[in-house]
């Protein structure tokens, strides 16, 4: 706890303090702790001078912000309705046994976390889904488990 | 004189101080244009798109929400063309799915229909009345949003709340329930302000208090 107070005072002095740049402390937190606890965000508050309801607001507004620990390998899923038409739901099925994880949750060993979105952008490569920040285009079963065990 | 600028509304040219926001340049010339989320005192949202007007900026026309939208040189307003009461119409005709006792002149006037849409009435339209006035005016900042889209709801957090409820209330009755233009911020929170229950909840939702409901709200906010 202390030292996750520590680095949450760090993130905020790098970033001078500065109010303005609420979004990308939280961004930077996020990165930090793959989510964001309620014990953080009311230190950010303090800190920065700026009032729970709002922090909330926000961060409960962008789906990027996580109020539920996440797993250390991200697993998002693309259901857009490119996707859908192309079979995201197949995909999101195989996906979902590999980790063993169901969608929008998180394994019990914090390993992985399994999303789901709408449109990554990408809809002509659907179905899609990111695996740690990696594109994958209509992956295979074989190809899906291979970067699972690819993890730690 | 850069200070003012001049433009024509309704046929009429008129002129006014720069920044004022088309809203308040038509009331002041006495023309009526409905509104649901704006207050004098409080800072332009923008929520409930009721003010909405119709401007021509050299040949190209868009629709407006006239309270966020400012004066400007050579602009012409219309306030209401066919086009604004057309959409005037459909914005009550959603807001009326979440606020039944909407009043019946509004309705009749802009002749909106009946029963074409699912209701539900949760009395809530999202107007942030009640936050900005909880946050602005009243500086405890009790009162906020959480969530997006469907799932968006008013929430009070518990722990400024407790601070602050108690005395605000005392001081001057609940002025977060007076502001609200469906008149409930929720019954519920009118009856068992945060600071008469027992803590444990961290945000709770100011409509309809169920178990659902405060479930969604905990799942929101990651309690
Ligand atoms: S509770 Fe009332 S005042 Fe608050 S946002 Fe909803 S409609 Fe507006
Ligand atoms: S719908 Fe999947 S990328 Fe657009
Ligand atoms: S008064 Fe302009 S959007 Fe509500």
């Amino acid at each position: 706890m202390l030292e996750t107070m520590g680095k949450v005072e760090e993130i905020i002095a790098l970033n001078d303090n500065d109010k303005e740049r609420l979004i990308q402390i939280l961004l930077e937190l996020q990165k930090e702790f793959r989510w964001l606890s309620r014990e953080v965000l009311e230190r950010v508050g303090k800190k920065l001078d700026v009032p729970i309801n709002h922090i909330y607001s926000l961060v409960t507004f962008y789906s990027h912000f996580s109020l539920v620990p996440k797993g250390r390998h991200v697993m998002s899923v693309c259901v857009g309705t490119a996707c859908h038409v192309r079979g995201a739901e197949r995909l999101l099925d195989s996906v979902a046994s590999a980790v063993k994880c169901k969608p929008g949750c998180t394994t019990s060993d914090e390993k992985f976390s399994l999303d789901t979105v709408n449109c990554l952008g990408a809809c002509a490569l659907g179905p899609v889904m990111v695996a740690d920040g990696e594109y994958m285009s209509n992956p295979t079963p074989d190809e899906i488990s291979r970067k699972v065990e690819s993890c730690e | 004189m850069s200070d003012t600028v001049t433009f024509t509304i309704d046929g009429k040219e008129v002129s006014a101080d720069k920044g004022t926001s088309l809203l308040m340049a038509a009331r002041s010339l006495g023309i009526d244009i409905p509104t649901l989320c704006h207050h004098d005192e409080l800072a332009d949202f923008g929520a409930c798109r009721l003010c909405i007007v119709e401007i021509d900026k050299g040949g190209w026309k868009k629709i407006v929400t006239s309270c966020l939208y400012p004066v400007e040189d050579g602009l012409s307003v219309e306030t209401e063309s066919e086009k604004v009461i057309r959409h005037r119409r459909t914005i009550l005709e959603l807001l009326r799915a979440r606020w039944s006792e909407m009043p019946r002149e509004l309705i009749e006037k802009y002749q909106v229909p009946e029963d074409r849409m699912e209701t539900e009435s949760t009395f809530c339209v999202m107007c942030g009345l009640c936050v900005r006035h909880c946050s602005e005016r009243k500086g405890a900042n009790v009162l906020g949003f959480v969530g997006r889209g469907t799932e968006r709801q008013v929430v009070a957090h518990e722990e400024p709340a407790l601070k602050y409820c108690r005395d605000c209330a005392a001081e001057n009755g609940m002025e977060c329930l007076a502001v609200c233009p469906t008149g409930v911020v929720v019954n519920d929170f009118a009856l068992s302000p945060p600071h008469m229950t027992p803590k444990g909840t961290k945000a709770r939702p100011v409509r309809a208090r169920d178990n659902e409901n405060q479930e969604e709200v905990n799942k929101l906010i990651g309690d």
